[in-house]
C-alpha cells in the first residue's frame, strides 16, 4: 500500500509512490536513488540530511513522506551541482577544503544554499547561525564557513 | 499506517471523536518522529494537521495576539506582530534546535509535547497566554499556567486539539526578557530557561510575571518570587532575597544534562541578571 504524490524534485516534476510511514530521506535515496543526501544520526541533531523544501532548508530524516503535499517543491544536493558542473558552493567548499570525510557536506552545502538563497550577503555570524544545526567532525568548521563567506562575497548567482 | 491527510479542522475533530480513528496528531513531526522512532514502533494511524490553513496564522486583535497551533517557529521569528508584541517568544523561538528545526516544528507541538524543557511554554507563561482545546462540541480556553498538570501530563482530552495559543497584548511600559542556559546556543536543550515580564518604575517593581523551564516537572511560574518582588524597590537587598525566593520555589533534579544544584544556582543568577538589567533600563 502506497501513497502517490505528485512532486516536483531537482527542478523535475515527478508523481513519486511510497509508503506514507517512509521518511523522505528513505524515499529521496532508496526509491528515488539519490543518495548524495546522507543519514547522519536520523534524530534532527546532525543536518546532514538536509534538503531544500519550498526554499526552506528541513531535515530529511524528520518528516515522513506522507506530510507532503501535491507540488511540493524538493530540492537535494544532485539538484545544485554535479559531476559535469559544480555548484560555486561546491567549488568553493573544495578550494578551501571545507569537505573532509564528506559525510556532512551536502547537509551543510544545502544549509548554505538556503541561506544564500535568502540573504546573498549574510554576516559571519549569520552563516555561522545557519549552519549551526549542521554537525562537522572533522574540519572545525572554520574551512566551512570560509568557504560560504568566500561564495558570498564572490557575487556569482547562487 | 493509516494516514489521514486532514483538510480542514472539522476533519480533523471527527477523527478525535472516533475511538477508533483516534490516532496521534501530527504537525511538525520534529518531536514526534524521533519518539516513534527511538521507542521503535511507528503508531496504527497518524492525524495530520501539518497543513491546516485555519491554524497557520498570526492575527492581532484588540487586546491580544492570536496564533494558530500549526504555525512554525520560523513563521513566529518572522512575523511583526509577534516582533512586536512578544518579541522575547521569538528570541525563545530561536534558540528551538537549529533553522531545520524552526522550519517544521510548530508552537503548539511545543507546547503539547509538555516537555518540561519546552521552550516557549516559559515565555507564553509570563505572558499569560491561554491555550484553545477544541472538540466537536466546542471550544474551551485555558490559562497555559493551569494546562500542565504534571509531568507530560496536559489538561487535552482524548477528543480535544490545541488550536490557537491567544496572547494578551501588554503595554510598552512592560519589559521582557528570555534566557536559556544550554550546552551550545543552537540545539541544544536548555538546562535552565527563564522568562520574566515585569513593569519597573523609578527603580521599584510594579509588577512580574516569572516563568521557568527544566527546574520542575513542567514549565511553572514562581509565584512566591513574583510575590515578594511585587513593590519592592530593587536593591542589592532585594534582589539577594528574590534569588533565594526563587531557589526555594522550584524542584530542579538531576538529570543527564545537569543538575540540580546547578539549575538552582543559574536560576537564581539569571533573575538576578534581569532585574539588575531592568532596574537600569526603567
Amino acid at each position: 500500500m502506497g501513497k502517490s504524490i505528485a512532486l516536483i524534485v531537482n527542478g523535475k516534476r515527478k508523481k513519486v509512490k511510497a509508503h506514507a510511514a517512509s521518511r523522505v530521506l528513505d524515499v529521496l535515496r532508496e526509491t528515488l536513488k539519490l543518495t548524495g543526501t546522507k543519514e547522519g544520526c536520523g534524530e534532527g541533531e546532525c543536518g546532514a540530511c538536509s534538503v531544500i523544501l519550498n526554499g526552506e532548508v528541513v531535515n530529511s530524516c524528520l518528516i515522513l513522506f506522507g506530510q507532503l503535499n501535491d507540488g511540493d517543491d524538493i530540492t537535494t544536493i544532485e539538484g545544485i551541482g554535479g559531476k559535469k558542473k559544480l555548484h560555486p558552493l561546491q567549488e568553493y567548499f573544495l578550494e578551501c577544503g571545507a569537505s573532509q570525510c564528506g559525510i556532512c557536506t551536502p547537509g551543510m552545502i544545502m544549509a548554505a544554499y538556503a541561506l544564500l538563497k535568502k540573504n546573498p550577503r549574510p554576516t559571519h555570524d549569520e552563516i555561522r547561525q545557519a549552519v549551526a544545526g549542521n554537525l562537522c567532525r572533522c574540519t572545525g568548521y572554520a574551512k566551512i564557513i570560509e568557504a560560504i563567506e568566500r561564495c558570498a562575497t564572490s557575487n556569482v548567482k547562487i | 499506517m493509516r494516514y489521514f491527510k486532514c483538510e480542514n479542522l472539522i476533519e480533523a475533530l471527527g477523527l478525535l471523536a472516533d475511538p477508533d480513528t483516534r490516532f496521534p496528531l501530527l504537525a511538525g513531526g520534529t518531536d514526534l518522529i524521533v519518539q516513534w522512532r527511538m521507542g521503535g514502533r511507528m503508531p496504527e494511524g497518524v492525524i495530520d494537521i501539518g497543513a491546516l490553513e485555519e491554524i497557520r496564522l498570526i492575527i492581532q486583535r484588540e487586546n491580544v495576539i492570536e496564533i494558530g497551533a500549526a504555525v512554525t517557529h520560523s513563521m513566529l521569528i518572522e512575523s511583526n506582530i509577534v516582533r512586536r508584541y512578544c518579541p522575547v517568544l521569538v528570541d525563545a523561538c530561536r534558540t528551538v534546535g537549529a533553522v531545520q528545526i524552526q522550519n517544521r516544528g510548530t508552537i503548539g507541538g511545543n507546547i503539547v509535547n509538555a516537555s518540561p524543557a519546552g521552550d516557549t511554554p516559559p515565555v507564553l507563561m509570563a505572558f499569560d497566554a491561554k491555550v484553545e482545546l477544541a472538540n466537536l462540541s466546542g471550544r474551551r480556553h485555558v490559562p497555559l499556567r493551569e494546562f500542565y498538570l504534571s509531568y507530560r501530563k496536559t489538561a487535552l482530552k482524548p477528543d480535544e486539539l490545541l488550536t490557537r495559543i491567544i496572547i494578551p497584548k501588554h503595554g510598552p511600559d512592560e519589559k521582557a526578557g528570555f534566557y536559556k542556559i544550554g550546552t551550545r546556543k543552537a540545539q541544544a536543550i536548555s538546562k535552565v530557561a527563564l522568562c520574566v515580564r515585569a513593569k519597573i518604575a523609578g527603580g521599584a517593581v510594579n509588577d512580574i510575571a516569572i516563568a521557568l523551564g527544566s527546574v520542575a516537572p513542567t514549565a511553572v511560574r514562581a509565584p512566591k518570587t513574583e510575590a515578594f518582588l511585587k513593590g519592592k524597590k530593587l536593591d542589592s537587598f532585594a534582589v539577594d532575597e528574590a534569588k533565594r525566593t526563587l531557589a526555594a520555589e522550584i524542584a530542579p533534579i538531576d538529570d543527564i544534562r545537569s543538575t540540580a544544584d546547578y539549575r538552582r544556582f543559574v536560576a537564581e543568577n539569571l533573575l538576578a541578571r534581569y532585574l539588575e538589567k531592568a532596574s537600569d533600563a526603567f
